[in-house]
């Protein structure tokens, strides 16, 4: 009898909280074909705004992973005094809100900030240019890739790279040939993590972005300025697709995903 | 060792990613002129840059736009946001800039003074007017909730908060009435968005009876299947929007260009067809409100925004603060 | 994250002398030193920096410049609808986040499974994504005939969508492994289920229920996209704090937009520092 009671508890609150509303969008979308679905997602505003978007989150991915399995090196195979406060520092960027870090990235490379100052009389622009939504995008998706790996790379021991290196490798060799291929899977699951962190960033863009419609805006953001237009449409359509891209990462993660989940 | 291939990548990524920034300016030869503007004429810009683009000076022209908040937009290109051509939805926007030397003072010497359109304030309600608003007094009966923008935030709110003081005070001749009916009215303001189109956003929504608005943006609405009505009252205050070019302009040939298009005759009627007053030539479809007056009879915005919308003495503002809205700046 | 040292060791040389260069153990540390080098100042020029000038930025005029930007009637008013609805978002989130977990491993039906998968749903869907979907369901044009838009229930809802996986999988694995050999003594010298659960089950499950629900938390006042479009962000009414800081940054009040970035900031620090602290002295006590 509980039994029952609980999984019709469980069940109707995801139902009504998860799964209703997500079918509703893919309903409304596809509601008179794949054709609208289509069109809406061809207009050249929309394809700017995956081509932005797709930039955008390959740069954050390639900077967070470079980092992130360096720094997953670093914490595990290193000895340093404050090593649980970088562990602690890597993880801060999950407990800021999107737009305090918008704000931040402002006080430090706006026209009128110190940094930003300078790089722009070099003629570099980070705000309300993509390179700002770059850093915005890595700041929110930085300890992804650290997570996953850290602790695949512990379990993995570093007997084989010991090993190696007395037998002549080169960091790089032992590196290449040892250290990756152990952590090849979860370095592929903290890569999908943070992929799908990055092609749906909203917060943080919204407010480094100044809103160019076919310069500055990505996907997530065309989606709330076709709404804010009255064009659901074009809205859902965004929206489906950007949930597509969100079930194939789950899908990725649960086939690359280390042994017991998250 | 990967230290030295990881600083490498970074090394080469860095340079790259300020090229992908600022390469973006111009595209393989083609010039790209950067639109920013307030909120309301996104659809009117858009088929303005569309038809511009298939006229012969327009020919090889790309185009990025920017929306947003009136007041906020005009921060942000002071701020730096780069751009070529300037649509601001007031005058006093315009001038910010003009102070901060991105805008050439000369920009208002056309025979339009700069302004690409007009508009007047409406008062738009629900589709059948169920709870009967027509006139300003109808906005102050109690129990009827009124939308309308944050004016330190939005230009629009600001031709709003006129439109009712100058019809309550006599085009401003009895400045005691005009007071009273500001209070009284922001007494029934329920929610105050940041700029006039998200203030349309949350009326057709389902918030509040009536909302100001400009007529423009009425028309917008109801050509988006938006279910509401709309009253030009007698009295009401005409809306004039200024554009201007930046100095700073990489591209001030083709800036111009675009701008001439603005108020040529197949210009001005793009924005007619999007509901804006055109200020050259006339459209009788328009009606013309037997009270109309402008800013200028008001005193122009220098005095209006010294009286009503300085932060810290201005009347606008006093009333905002003894309803809890902050108004305070940095 | 737990970190262990793995010590280098030195093995004897090998007959064939090792490659020239300095020693093993002076490289590595070189190389510990460029990598701590090249990782600081990537994190500090894209995170540490940039937060550490908000919370600057946020004094910068003193702190009564601060308290006065914190307590204007709006921000005020903000905050604490962020931090009441994010304490109710826990709650709610702590006691339906276990029952998911249980039905997810104690219970068996079809498509169990695929209900597990779609857990992790709000975690990679985007949140403007979340909101828009909800709005769908729960807005002015909600097939359902509900209607939460521009309350402080449809705030609840959203961030109740997008804090959904935290206690759940937080919870899940401690169910998995739990020795199911003290419920079953437990059982068999008569004991109810309820308090089996209460003394047996839920002590082991307590730990891991806090740690997602304080994860629920900190994510939920920082939440922005999923409550832009349901609330509304009526000022005083459905307004939270991050979408009161991004008006703040819009109008270029950076003063108003630091100070209350900088609570949110410390709110969500405590909350964290607070989680470890109990976590490692629950896990002292064994």
């Amino acid at each position: 009898m509980a039994r029952y009671l609980l999984r019709c508890t469980a069940l109707v609150y995801l139902l009504l909280l998860l799964v209703l509303p997500v079918g509703l969008i893919g309903w409304r979308t596809f509601e008179h074909g794949l054709r609208p679905f289509v069109d809406s997602l061809t207009t050249p505003e929309a394809l700017h705004a995956f081509r932005v978007t797709i930039v955008v989150a390959l740069w954050a991915v390639a900077a967070n992973t470079v980092f992130g399995v360096g720094a997953a090196i670093l914490l595990v195979r290193h000895r340093f005094p404050g090593k649980r406060l970088l562990g602690a520092l890597i993880d801060l960027p999950l407990a800021v809100s999107p737009v305090v870090v918008g704000l931040a990235l402002i006080l430090l490379y706006g026209r009128f900030a110190p940094l930003g100052g300078f790089l722009e009389r070099l003629g570099v622009q980070v705000i309300f240019a993509t390179p700002g939504m770059v850093l915005a995008t890595v700041f929110v998706s930085l300890p992804l890739v650290v997570r996953a790996v850290a602790p695949v790379l512990e379990e993995m021991g570093d007997e084989q790279e010991q090993a190696a290196r007395t037998l002549g490798a080169s960091s790089w060799q032992t590196f290449r040939r040892i250290t990756i291929p152990g952590i090849r899977a979860a370095l592929g699951y903290g890569v999908v993590l943070c992929l799908a962190r990055a092609l749906g960033e909203y917060g943080a863009v919204a407010v480094v972005s100044g809103r160019l419609v076919g310069q500055t805006q990505t996907l997530t953001l065309f989606v709330e300025e076709r709404f804010q237009n009255f064009s659901e449409g074009d809205a859902f359509a965004a929206a489906t697709a950007l949930a597509l891209v969100a079930v194939v990462t789950l899908l990725l993660t649960k086939l690359l995903s280390p042994k017991g989940g998250t | 060792m990967r230290r030295r291939s990881i600083t490498a990548v970074l090394a080469i990524a860095l340079p790259a990613l300020a090229a992908c920034g600022a390469g973006s300016a111009d595209s393989g030869g083609r010039a790209q002129l950067s639109l920013v503007a307030y909120s309301t004429p996104q659809a009117a810009y858009e088929q303005l840059i569309k038809a511009f683009q298939a006229t012969p000076a327009g020919r090889n022209i790309t185009f990025t736009k920017s929306f947003g908040a009136s007041g906020d937009q005009s921060r942000a290109v002071e701020a730096g946001l780069k751009a070529d051509i300037l649509a601001f939805s007031l005058e006093p926007d315009m001038t910010r800039l003009v102070k901060a030397g991105l805008v050439a003072e000369d920009w208002k010497a056309g025979p339009t003074n700069g302004m690409v359109t007009d508009s007047v304030v409406v008062i738009a309600t629900r589709k059948g007017n169920p709870k009967n608003l027509r006139t300003w007094d109808d906005l102050t009966r109690p129990g009827v909730e009124v939308i309308t923008p944050n004016p330190f935030t939005s230009g629009g709110a600001r031709w709003n908060v006129m439109a009712a003081y100058g019809a309550a005070s006599n085009k401003g001749a009895d400045r005691a009435a005009g007071v009273a009916y500001l209070k009284t009215l922001f007494g029934n303001v329920a929610v105050q968005d940041d700029s006039a189109r998200k203030s349309l956003q949350t009326f057709t929504s389902g918030k509040g009876d009536a909302i100001l608005a400009y007529e423009n943006e009425a028309i917008f609405a109801q050509q988006h299947q938006q279910q509401l009505d709309y009253t030009v009252p007698d009295a009401t205050i005409l809306i004039e929007n200024p554009v201007a070019i930046a100095r700073k302009s990489a591209h001030p040939t083709e800036a111009k260009a675009f701008l001439d298009f603005l108020y040529s005759a197949k210009g001005q009627q793009i924005f007619a067809d999007n509901g804006y007053r055109p200020t050259v030539g006339s459209q009788p479809s328009f009606p013309t409100p037997g009270r109309l007056f402008t800013i200028a009879d008001l005193g122009g915005w220098t005095t209006v925004n010294k009286d009503f919308f300085d932060p810290n003495t201005g009347i606008v503002a006093g009333i905002e603060r003894s309803f809890g809205v902050s108004v305070d700046k940095k | 994250m737990a970190v262990t040292e793995t010590p280098t060791r030195e093995r004897a040389p090998e007959p064939q002398a090792p490659p020239a260069g300095r020693p093993a153990r002076a490289r590595h540390r070189a190389g510990t030193g460029l990598g701590l080098g090249t990782a600081m100042v990537y994190l500090s020029l894209v995170v540490l920096i940039p937060l550490a000038l908000v919370v600057w930025r946020s004094m910068e005029r003193g702190p009564a410049a601060f308290w006065q930007a914190v307590r204007t009637p709006d921000a005020w008013a903000a905050l604490q609808l962020t931090v009441l609805a994010s304490l109710a978002v826990a709650v709610i989130n702590l006691v339906m986040g276990t029952v998911i977990a249980w039905v997810l491993v104690r219970d068996r039906f079809p498509g169990k499974r695929l209900v597990d998968a779609l857990i992790d749903l709000p975690f990679a869907l985007p949140t403007i994504v979340a909101g828009l979907v909800l709005l769908a369901l729960y807005g002015p044009s909600s097939p359902l005939g509900v209607d939460l838009a521009y309350s402080r229930a449809g705030v609840v809802v959203a961030l109740l969508f997008v804090t959904l996986p935290f206690v759940v999988r937080t919870v899940q694995p401690v169910l998995l492994e739990l020795d199911r050999d003290m419920e079953q003594a437990a059982w068999s010298l008569g004991a109810g289920p309820w308090y089996t659960f209460r003394r047996i089950i839920l002590p082991n499950l307590l730990p891991a229920m806090v740690s997602g629900t304080a994860l629920a938390f900190t994510r939920s006042i920082a939440e922005f996209g999923s409550t832009v479009l349901i609330s509304g962000n009526l000022p005083f009414k459905t307004q939270v704090a991050a979408v009161h800081i991004f008006g703040q940054i819009e109008s270029d009040h950076q003063l108003g937009a630091a100070a209350v970035s900088t609570v949110l900031l410390v709110v969500a620090l405590l909350v964290l520092v607070t989680l470890d602290l109990v976590q490692r002295w629950g896990a002292r006590r064994g």
